[in-house]
């Protein structure tokens, strides 16, 4: 079947974001200090294991993020030599996978594992007309009896528990066998534990959803799964994105007060206090409510409503950026206004080095640690933020998937009876793993890369990754 | 000291002007206010004279900065900048869209954002720091791995996990307090006690983990060493050396929120019903009512400036080697 790449600015910046984050990661490896930060961080089991399940997540977010149409069958066979014709519906990759999970609707809320439906509909049966919970149309419908099911969904866990110990016995193998000895100083066992726990969490799901819904369905009868997979992209591009908007602001802004001083600093620190005063939240409140209505006074700039979520997405992480370079402006300052002192910048300007070169060569590479620290300490305050924002109604338009939406749409029916928990669940927990990975990471990175935990004494933050 | 106040105050009037430029700037010039009136009547099918009425009505229909059209001071003050953005320097915010007195509508609404967030901030400091100098105390050792380990797992839920999850533990299932709601006078309560708990829950991971860390390089320095080596005990010298010197990075961080606390929690004041400013502020955002959120962006950053003053002099309290010349 033919297909046409979809191209949307969100999926490239994702990419192109990873692309540079490798080759930047792969060029400060000789800087000799960032290389020592990279390899202490390589002996970290916390971070060694964390990152696996961030390259998890990546790897969801980064598939969802290659979007195509495909092709509609030929109605007849006069057209079958027609032009083609694409879909209108926008699907990624990731859709491709998990095309049951997509495709198998229900009517409305259904519980976890159930066979029922939530609510009752009236159903015609030969004696009248009764009220029943009837049965889905996908969850546990292979099932004659339904008394079954709990055999059932026990036979598909132990399947899937039995093939993730299988898979992580060969892995502790392998690992032993290659990583040990060729990277002495790799600490495999964070990243084998990591891989174990996820393959033993998602095997074992994968047997399940095959029958059932797993973590269930919401209003529309969509699977929460399926959503809350969906989801991270949207939380990934408001936690990187965002850092590609703040970034060379800060970099920039940061760098020229320290260096230049003078009035420079002024206007620049000026800047930052004024942005500063104003509480984050309404700042963001203030741009977004100004950005829906530059969307909604000119519906003719977007071809299609995907378009138009995609980058209202956009909007929000250039607003974010602009919003919350301010503190790493002003820890760049700082710091540069003491690397300027120091003898060696102070011979190369003796020397008549220009400044933009004692910048990039000198200064720049000393503060990329501070720089690093920043980066991976904000991601997991801005997926945070995004559920908030969405809350507050200035986050991501309400059709993009996100756990912010997920979170808001489910809120009002934990007070039905019984209660809707499932969709708040697993956004929850969806949100919970990757934030806890990634402040678990940022720890580790810290530890690594930040020259005061150097020679931690007693005590030391080194010694408690948490 | 009083000629430090007057330059601190000094300094805050251009960032005042600076924040109240930005504001302006957002939501007069992003988007002009005939697409504001479009927005506010509905995108479609809405009449010239309709827009002109509703800018007449709010007195958006004067220039943005330079009226030319009238003679002397008249010029500068007939604009918009003048009646809607520097009006707000002596305290006048303007009206709602349902026509209310936005300065009338705060100074009711601040009272109850200061019930819920003065208790929240003041237990919530008593807590953390007590966690934190109590694993700092027993640094190093499992204690203090599963106590951070604990704080790092707390920081990671959601705010709104913390706040959905104890609204439903304790209001619909356990039926200890209302769900949502206020009272007056001592009857209010019932209503405060759980969100100020939820509150001191929700921020105890991020802020435990902070204050073990000021603790932990306070205990690194000299005097600390210097007094272990007089063979004082160490509970003597948490309690008598270390808790007095860390007070210092500890208020830089905590003073400044505290005139802040004026505006309440958004989430907290929305989730449980509560008539402040935060329940406020949400409400403006929801209905697209741009005169009240300009508002309170400026109170806001009049609050931290505030703030920031207060901090100044809070180290002269602490410090005693901190003198303002």
């Amino acid at each position: 079947m033919s297909i046409q790449v979809v191209f949307l600015w969100s999926d490239i910046l994702l990419w192109l974001l990873c692309f540079a984050a490798l080759v930047f990661g792969l060029r400060s490896m000789r800087v000799i200090h960032l290389a020592r930060g990279w390899a202490k961080l390589a002996r970290n089991p916390v971070a060694t294991g964390t990152a696996t399940v961030l390259a998890a997540f990546l790897l969801v977010g980064l598939l969802d993020s290659l979007h195509y149409r495909e092709a509609l069958p030929p109605t007849s066979d006069i057209e079958q030599n027609a032009e083609i014709r694409y879909g209108v519906e926008v699907i990624s990759a990731l859709d491709y996978f998990l095309h049951p999970l997509r495709t198998q609707h229900e009517k409305t809320y259904s519980a976890p594992f159930a066979t029922r439906l939530y609510a009752m509909e009236s159903v015609e049966t030969p004696t009248g007309v009764t009220r029943i919970y009837p049965r889905l149309a996908y969850g546990g419908a292979y099932l004659d009896d339904e008394s079954d099911k709990m055999a059932d969904i026990l036979t598909r866990l132990m399947t899937g528990i039995f093939l993730a110990l299988i898979l992580s016995a060969v892995l502790f193998i392998v690992f032993r066998h290659t990583l040990r000895t060729k990277y002495p100083g790799f600490a495999w066992q964070g990243m084998l534990a990591a891989l174990c726990g996820i393959a033993l969490i998602f095997l074992p799901l994968f047997f399940l959803t095959d029958g059932y819904h797993a973590l269930g369905t919401d209003k529309v009868g969509q699977d929460v799964l399926y959503q809350a997979l969906k989801s991270v992209r949207t939380a990934l591009i408001i936690g990187l994105v965002t850092t590609l908007v703040m970034l060379p602001i800060a970099v920039l802004l940061g760098i020229a007060a320290g260096y230049f001083r003078g009035w420079i600093d002024d206007i620049i620190q000026y800047i930052y206090t004024v942005l500063n005063s104003i509480p984050g939240v309404l700042l963001i409140a203030a741009a977004v409510l100004m950005m829906q209505v530059v969307i909604d006074t000119h519906p003719e700039w977007f071809s299609t409503a995907a378009e138009r979520a995609d980058l209202r997405l956009l909007a929000l992480c250039l607003i974010l950026g602009v919003t919350t370079w301010t503190s790493l402006a002003r820890l760049l300052r700082g710091e540069t206004l003491k690397l300027r002192e120091l003898e060696y910048i102070e011979a190369a300007r003796a020397f008549g080095v220009p400044s933009g070169r004692i910048i990039i060569r000198h200064i720049l590479p000393n503060l990329m640690h501070i720089v690093i620290i920043a980066l991976v300490m904000d991601f997991s305050a801005l997926v945070l933020a995004e559920a908030v924002l969405s809350y507050v109604g200035i986050g991501v338009d309400p059709a993009t998937t996100s756990f912010g939406t997920m979170i808001n749409n489910a809120r009002m029916e934990l007070s039905r009876e019984p209660a809707v928990w499932w969709s708040l669940a697993a956004a929850f927990s969806f949100m919970f793993a990757l934030v806890l990975a990634a402040n678990l990471f940022a720890d580790a990175v810290r530890d690594a890369f930040d020259p005061r935990f150097e020679h931690a004494p007693t005590g030391g933050t080194c010694q408690s990754k948490g | 000291m009083l000629t430090y106040l007057l330059r601190r105050l000094a300094y805050a009037i251009p960032i005042l002007l600076g924040v109240n430029l930005l504001t302006f700037a957002l939501f007069f010039m992003v988007n002009t206010p005939d697409d504001m009136a479009r927005m506010q009547l509905g995108v479609k099918r809405v009449t010239a004279e309709a827009i002109e009425n509703w800018k007449q009505e709010r007195g958006y229909h004067l220039p943005l900065l330079w009226n030319g059209q009238t003679g002397g001071l008249e010029k500068a003050t007939q604009t918009i900048f003048f009646t809607k953005s520097a009006r707000m320097f002596i305290g006048d915010f303007g009206a709602a869209e349902d026509g209310r007195d936005i300065a009338r509508e705060i100074r009711t609404r601040m009272m109850p954002s200061l019930l819920i967030a003065l208790p929240t901030f003041l237990i919530g400091i008593a807590v953390a720091v007590t966690l934190a100098l109590f694993l700092a105390f027993f640094r190093a050792t499992r204690l203090d791995f599963w106590g951070v380990s604990l704080a790092v797992a707390l920081m990671s839920i959601s705010g709104l996990f913390y706040i959905i999850g104890g609204q439903y533990l304790f209001a619909k299932i356990l039926l200890l307090v209302p769900i949502s709601g206020f009272g007056d006078g001592l009857d209010a309560w019932r209503f405060v006690i759980l969100p100020v708990a939820i509150g001191v829950v929700s921020g105890i991971g991020a802020n435990v983990r902070w204050y073990r860390t000021i603790f932990l390089e306070e205990t690194n320095k000299e005097y600390i060493r210097a007094a272990r080596a007089r063979g004082l005990p160490e509970t003597a010298i948490f309690f008598r050396h270390l808790l007095k010197n860390a007070m210092i990075p500890i208020l830089t961080g905590v003073v400044v929120v505290i005139p802040s606390l004026f505006m309440g929690s958004l989430l907290m004041e929305s989730f449980f019903g509560i008539p402040g400013l935060g329940s406020y502020t949400i409400d403006a955002i929801n209905a697209q009512d741009f005169s009240v959120v300009r508002a309170m962006v400026f109170i806001g950053s009049v609050l931290y400036i505030l703030g920031l003053i207060l901090t100044d002099f809070s180290y002269t309290l602490v410090d005693p080697r901190i003198r303002f010349a």
